[in-house]
């Protein structure tokens, strides 16, 4: 436990640094904040007025304890597109991205484990190529790109996938009643089979495309970690006490895979997060990137300096979970903590 | 190395992969492309044409053209210059102060690398791209903040890369005897210690580039960055996204196939480089 209670010690000066360097951002660099707030159709007299009632007139430092008073108090503004508080949007927003970069995580995990387990059985076989080709490829497509071909292939020329425009087809479908704001989950309580479907099917595609890009380093860091551990002497005396196949792969070499892999979560879950914004913009996903995106056009400063805020705390919420994981899964890492 | 081994080597790495030969082959294409991009062009990427919008490929217009009757061909050549721009800008960029800020902070230690250390630590607790997002939005909406927030995100992976290749050399034998001979701190970092880990660092370079590409793209994708009538290939996937449902498939298909051409090209020739200078890596 003292792990635990060190590791999340651990993350004050991490999400100190983040609300310093989102302060720097807004008011210490070059170009006007008073402006920005103000928004595209704001006059001199109107920026003076903003500029005072924001207290962007003081010293940096004073400026400072301000910002961090009102981020103390949820404050993070209002929004000049939605007219409500920005932290409102937010959390309305947020179960939708929760849930399609949840999915996508899943699809990802759930596909890049095995393959990478099993081209690392059979090096220089047809899976292993295949699975550095899948490597290497998917490095190269922007997700964006990936998301709008999988639209051309799935709904356009084959029809298998509903259109692409949100969560739900809110015309013959009526959303479920609000639980957790995630569709998926809220139907699965409500017991609406038919909403469920509706809403996984419009989930496949968004889901896949940003899984995509999750794919490639989790297999790849798979197979190598699996190549590592199938060497290993621990493993080659196991094979020599004739333990079956399934135990020597499953008990012995994948367990020694789980903590590489939880170590390139993080990177993951930074792309996941960065590319959430490029999917929900193609897949007209109403979440907080969609959100951060008409705000970015509107030049709607305080939605996306909410949105960055929020976006790199659960950025740092989710290292500290890869990390305790970690730690769960391998006593040594607890030890040097 | 002399500039015979090097060429030797460069001809030895590229008989064992082809594919980092076809790689060097299409990315010369592309640099020509951003070099001679408007005159190459078929026609002009700007003028526009109602009689002909949307049209689908065809002798003529081999990409087709936009909603607003342009070829794309043309813009797709000629967006050559701004996509690679931004991206080699921005990584040179990175190198540049990556190299400076890790090399101190490698070779003085001490508060310098734990101020610096920290600064690139606060940087990487952000998702890179919503990162990115926020400085081009509070900088303002230009290319150049395009490249400046690339630029920042990059940073950190130069810096400690630098830092690391520094701290194991600082104390070797020939860095001692330099300092012994009288080099103040900084020249011996600048004369002595630098160039001999700009090939990793370039290594590092050539496997960022792909990436950079990626973010400036989508950067711009989201309409940030780039103004709608200058073609680029980010902004032409996105403007062509809209048609995607009625099956107007040229429109967004060759800009994003020329993204991905571009990144394709520069990961497999950072492989192939990597190769090239550190043979052991091969294996």
């Amino acid at each position: 436990m003292s792990f635990v209670w060190k590791r999340l010690l651990g993350t004050v000066p991490s999400l100190l640094g983040v609300i310093v360097l989102t302060f720097f951002i807004s008011h210490a660099l070059p170009g006007d904040p008073a402006a920005f707030f103000a928004g595209p159709a704001a006059n001199a007299a109107s920026i003076a007025n903003i500029r005072t009632t924001l207290g962007l007139d003081r010293p940096l430092p004073e400026q400072f304890l301000h910002y961090v008073n009102d981020l103390a108090h949820g404050n993070l503004g209002r929004s000049l597109t939605t007219g409500q508080p920005v932290l409102t949007d937010l959390v309305e927003r947020l179960p939708a991205s929760l849930e399609l970069s949840a999915f996508a995580l899943l699809f990802a995990v759930g596909l890049a484990l095995p393959l990478g387990v099993w081209a690392a059985t059979r090096v220089n076989g047809p899976v292993d190529h295949a699975c550095r080709a899948l490597v290497t490829v998917s490095a190269a497509f922007p997700t964006f790109f990936v998301g709008l071909l999988l639209v051309y292939i799935f709904y356009f020329l084959l029809g298998w996938a509903p259109q692409p425009l949100g969560r739900l087809n809110e015309i013959a479908f009526s959303p479920p009643p609000h639980v957790t704001g995630a569709y998926t989950v809220d139907a699965l309580i409500a017991g609406d089979w038919v909403v469920l479907r509706a809403t996984l099917a419009q989930l496949v595609l968004p889901a896949i495309s940003l899984g995509l890009f999750a794919l490639a380093p989790i297999a790849r860091i798979t197979r190598a970690a699996m190549l590592e551990a199938l060497s290993s002497d621990f493993v080659r005396t196991a094979r020599a006490s004739g333990l079956p196949v399934g135990k020597i792969l499953i008990t012995y070499a994948f367990r020694n895979v789980l903590l590489p892999v939880s170590s390139v979560l993080g990177m993951v879950f930074s792309f996941l997060l960065g590319s959430n914004v490029l999917i929900e913009q193609v897949f007209g996903w109403q979440g907080v990137g969609a959100y951060a995106v008409s705000a970015v056009i509107a030049s709607d400063y305080a939605a996306v300096q909410g949105f960055v805020l929020m976006m790199a705390t659960l950025y740092v919420l989710l290292n500290l979970a890869v990390d305790i994981f970690a730690a769960l899964i391998d006593p040594r890492v607890r030890f040097e903590g | 190395m002399s500039l015979a081994t090097l060429a030797r080597n460069t001809g030895y790495a590229f008989g064992e992969n082809r594919l980092t030969l076809t790689a060097a082959i299409i990315l010369a294409l592309l640099a020509l492309c951003a070099i001679f991009g408007p005159s190459i062009a078929p026609f002009d990427p700007l003028t526009t044409s109602a009689a002909t919008k949307l049209a689908p490929p065809s002798a003529l217009h081999p990409f087709g053209t936009d909603a607003l009757g342009r070829d794309i061909l043309s813009r797709v050549i000629v967006a050559a210059r701004l996509d690679l721009g931004m991206a080699i800008s921005a990584v040179v960029l990175s190198f540049v102060v990556g190299l400076a800020l890790g090399s101190l902070a490698g070779y003085f230690g001490g508060w310098t690398d734990r101020i610096i250390g920290r600064a690139m630590d606060t940087i990487m607790a952000f998702p890179l791209f919503v990162l990115a997002m926020g400085i081009v939005v509070a900088l303002g909406n230009s290319v150049a903040n395009i490249i400046i927030a690339t630029m920042i995100i990059n940073l950190p992976f130069y810096c400690r890369f630098a830092r690391a290749e520094v701290n194991v050399r600082r104390d070797l034998g020939y860095v001692e005897a330099a300092r012994m001979g009288g080099n103040g701190s900084l020249r011996v970092l600048a004369n002595h210690i630098i160039p001999n880990i700009l090939p990793p660092m370039m290594v590092q370079a050539s496997l960022n580039m792909g990436w950079a590409i990626l973010n400036a793209a989508g950067l711009s994708f989201i309409g940030l960055g780039v103004r709608p009538p200058t073609p680029e290939w980010g902004i032409m996937v996105s403007e062509g996204a809209s048609y995607i449902i009625s099956g107007e498939w040229w429109a967004f298909m060759f800009p994003g196939a020329a993204l991905v051409l571009a990144v394709f090209c520069f990961n497999m020739l950072g492989d192939g480089l990597r190769d090239l200078l550190d043979p052991r890596k091969r294996v």
